[in-house]
Formats: structure tokens, sequence, C-alpha cells
């Protein structure tokens, strides 16, 4: 299964195993990494799984949803060029070794 | 009660029929026990008195409700089949909607309750908590439903939707009807129902563009009829979701965690010791109390589910609150604690019609919490809690406390 790389904003990582099909947000509630809060479960629908996809990666993952951009618009953070919801970064096999920055806060 | 596995010609065989009747005000008074029965019998089960199927564990729910072609919400969320009865009032476009019409009242919803509006209306809720706690502070002793669970939001929600001073009295008890008509034709229902009239006439009118205070969330959603977005005609019934869900929801949710907190008093320390978890200590009684209990589906052809196969057009009840204390899904489901991880709870649903409204919840819940942990050190429970009966809504109707000042 892919494995992927979450760093949090104190600069320490953890590399998660993510199953067949799972979010990278799922992936990281079920590892119970700090750091992700998904208040809604995975619906699009709080914004409270943002994170910043590392800078190699991002042209590679699949384009945002606008429902997913207006609401990082409303992230906690702040919202750059590499912000997504991590409940909307389904892991497929090419994206075995995804690094994405957590941001400080998620409310 | 009896867990008989009784084929007979309604039901697939394999299914478990149950005698129990999860409307019935016996019920209502401690769901517990009958909730467990309900996920020990089996994935999906049969519920004689009201001829419908029934899903009480997390999988089962959460399968439900992630499948709206297979389980539709148009022929109504409540025991009443559209497709076979005239609904009590037009139906919902959003709550009582499938897609694609659904996915296009929803956008508007979505977008007049985002975060973005969330950061905007923050302060002013955040000033409201702490004056309605300035006002406790100086009662000592009172009614924490009537002064808190529900004067809170009554301070806020109103006026954040823009609705005129006058008649807003009506508000409560319309969302009580509405909860309590998703329900079987009991005393409930039908009472709930017979008294709807001026209830109905105040909401009808306020949902007018007219009558909405500019800014607020009601004007929000009429003004996406001039994008294009939606019709004239659809916006205020689309207000009227706002009135209907917006606020009873809310009361039962704030005054469900107060309880929490009150009969936890570990909890409340924990609380006290560290702010930052006001807003997990909410969404925790949300899960545990679960304010809506149920919720209906229709289904739109014959489905297989979890080995039980039931037929097109079967109204399937789905009892949020069992799966939010399901311990296959939960560690130590019975046990409030704030800082546990609620992510993928189903006390606001799950999927396309997941609450529209959650993030006004959490914020009402949030800054609520924090304003009474900041500057009350103790809540004591001094009577006996009553509780309020509804066919869908979980709640109290009084909880006399006594604070202790920080």
């Amino acid at each position: 299964m892919p494995a992927i790389t979450f760093i949090h904003s104190d600069g320490k990582s953890d590399r998660v195993e993510t199953g067949d099909g799972e979010s990278a947000m799922q992936a990281a509630t079920r590892h119970g990494l700090d750091g992700i809060l998904a208040e809604c479960g995975g619906n699009a629908m709080c914004a409270t799984c943002h994170v910043y996809v590392d800078e190699s990666w991002l042209a590679r993952l699949p384009a945002m949803a606008d429902d997913e951009d207006a609401l990082l618009d409303g992230a906690a953070a702040e919202r750059s060029p590499a912000s997504r919801l991590s409940c909307q970064i389904v892991i497929t096999p090419d994206l075995d070794g995804l690094v994405l920055r957590l941001p400080e806060r998620q409310v | 009660m009896s867990a008989s596995a009784s084929p007979v010609s309604t039901g697939s065989p394999g299914i478990p029929h149950l005698d129990v009747d999860p409307f019935a005000m016996n019920f209502f008074a401690d769901p517990y026990p009958t909730h467990e029965v309900l996920r020990e019998a089996g994935p999906v089960v049969y519920l004689d008195k009201w001829n419908v199927y029934g899903v009480a564990r997390y999988a089962e729910v959460h399968a439900v409700l992630n499948d709206p072609a297979t389980f539709c919400s148009s022929r109504g969320v409540g025991l009443s089949d559209f497709k076979k009865e005239t609904p009590w009032r037009p139906p919902s476009l959003i709550l009582e909607a499938d897609p694609p019409a659904h996915t296009r009242t929803r956008a508007v919803l979505s977008k007049v309750l985002s975060p973005t509006v969330m950061k905007q209306v923050r302060d002013r809720f955040t000033a409201a908590a702490e004056e309605r706690v300035d006002a406790l502070i100086d009662k000592r002793s009172f009614d924490a439903v009537a002064d808190l669970a529900e004067a809170y939001p009554l301070s806020i929600f109103p006026d954040a939707l823009g609705l005129k001073p006058e008649g807003r009295e009506h508000l409560i008890p319309y969302a009580s009807v509405v909860f309590n008509a998703f329900g079987p034709p009991n005393q409930l229902r039908q009472e709930a129902i017979e008294r709807s009239a001026p209830h109905q006439a105040y909401v009808a009118e306020q949902c007018q563009r007219e009558n909405l205070a500019p800014g607020g969330f009601g004007a929000c959603i009429h003004a996406h009829v001039d994008e294009g977005a939606i019709t004239a005609t659809e916006a205020p019934l689309l207000v009227r979701s706002l009135l209907s869900a917006g606020l009873d929801t809310t009361v039962n949710g704030i005054g469900a965690a107060i309880y929490c907190l009150a009969r936890f008093p570990d909890q409340w320390q924990r609380l006290r010791d560290d702010l930052s978890l006001a807003r997990g200590a909410f969404e925790e009684a949300v899960r545990f109390e679960s304010p809506v209990q149920t919720f209906f589906r229709t289904t739109t052809r014959e489905v297989e589910l979890s080995g039980a196969t039931i037929g097109e057009g079967e109204k399937v009840l789905m009892f949020l609150a069992a799966a939010n204390r399901d311990p296959r899904r939960w560690d130590k489901p019975d046990s409030y604690d704030i800082t546990r991880r609620t992510s993928g709870h189903v006390g606001f649903g799950s999927g396309i019609h997941m609450c529209v409204g959650q993030l006004v919840a959490r914020l009402e819940g949030e800054v609520m919490l924090t304003a009474l942990a900041k500057r009350i050190a103790k809540i004591e429970i001094t009577g006996e809690p009553k509780r309020r009966f509804n066919n869908t809504l979980r709640g109290l109707d009084s909880l006399p406390v006594t604070i202790t000042p920080a």
C-alpha cells in the first residue's frame, strides 16, 4: 500500500501507510495523527483537514473542485497556493511518497 | 421486547423482527437498552410496529447515509412516504430532495453558511456568549435549558438570519413540529401538526425577501436568486430550512453539552484547565447525546445491505444515536470524553445531506463552552432534570443548576 508523510508545524514528521481507496485525511485520523481535525468526517464541509502539499507533488494531484476551493478560503490557517483539503486527496499508487505539511491550526 | 427472527411475508427471511417502538414515551425515557437490542439483533432489523427496516450499527448507518441514489430523501426523511401520502407541508428543497435538484440548493446553503462566513460572525457570537454568562453569574441558580441552551441561540441566530423582532416566539414551536412530523402518526405527531397553523403562517411570512434584514443569512439566500442559482420561489423555502433546522437543534446541542459537563465534573475540570478543548467538548456531546436521534430514507431499488435484502420502496430508519455509541466503532462508547477523536460520528449525519449548518452549531457550542469555562468553577445539578419528548430530537425541558463563579 502507498505510504505518505505528514510534516507537523514543529518540523516533526509521521509516515503513514494508507489503506485501499483511503483519503490522506482518513489515513491520518486512522493513525491518530494530531494536526488533522476533520470535523465533518470527510464530507468537504468544514475545512479542518487543511494541508500544504509539498511543491514537488502539487502538480501531480488531481485538480480541486469548486467546493474545496471555496472552503479553503475559510480555513483557520493562512491559505497558500499549496493548500488542499486532505479529505479530497485519495491516495492512489502513483501518490506513494506524497509529502503533506500541516498548518499550525485547523480551527 | 423480543428479538425473535420470525420470517414473515413483509420482510426477507433472516432479518430479525423486533417489536420495538422507537417513538414511544417509554423508549424516549431511556433509549439505550433498546439501542443495544437493535444493534445486537443484526446489521439490519425489521420493526413490525411501523413496518420499516432499521439500522443501528455504525457501519450500516454510515453506508445508508452515503448511498443517496439507493436510499433516497425525496420520498421523505420521516416515516411518511411522499409517493403515497401528501406531505404535511411543501417538501424541503434540500432535506427532502435528491441529486441533481439537491446539488443546486445545497450549494447555495453551503455558501451562505461557509467557514468564511463563520469567521465573520465569530466575534459577534462570542460577545453574546460572554454577555449571557455575565447574566447567569448574576443569577447563580437558573434553568440551564431556558436561561442558557435556549436563551443563547435565541439571542444570536434569529438576528444572524435577519428576522424581524416580532413573532420569534414561534421559532422553537415550529421546529418542534417539524421534528415531530418525521415520526409515525402517534400522538406527538398528530398534536404537533394540529397546532402548527400559526407557526407555519409566521414562518412563511418571515421567509419572504422583504422581511429579511440586509446582510443576514436569509438575505444572502435571496441574493443567490439574482445570480440565477435559485429561483425567486425557491429562495423562501431555503430560508425555511434554516428556520426549521437551525435553532432547536443547537438548543439541544448546547443543552446536551451543559448536561454532560454538569454530570461529569472531571471533564468540566479538564475543559477549565485547557480552554482549547471547548470545541471538542461540544462535538463529543453531539456524539454522546445525539440531539437528532433518527432519520429515515426510502429505497429506490431492491438492495442488499450486509446480507439482508431490502425491496424497493421500503422505509429504512437510521438510528444515528445508536451508531454513535456502537462499540464496533467507538472505544468506551458510553463515556463522555472531551479529548476523544470524534471525527466520523453521525450526529450531524454524513454524506450529501450532512447538516449544512454544522459550522454554526460548532461555533455556538465552542464560544459558549469557552465563555462558561473561563468564568465558572463549578456547575451543580440541583433538581431533577425534565425530559422534552419529540419524535426526532433528544433533549431536556428543564435542567435546574447552581453555578460557582471562578
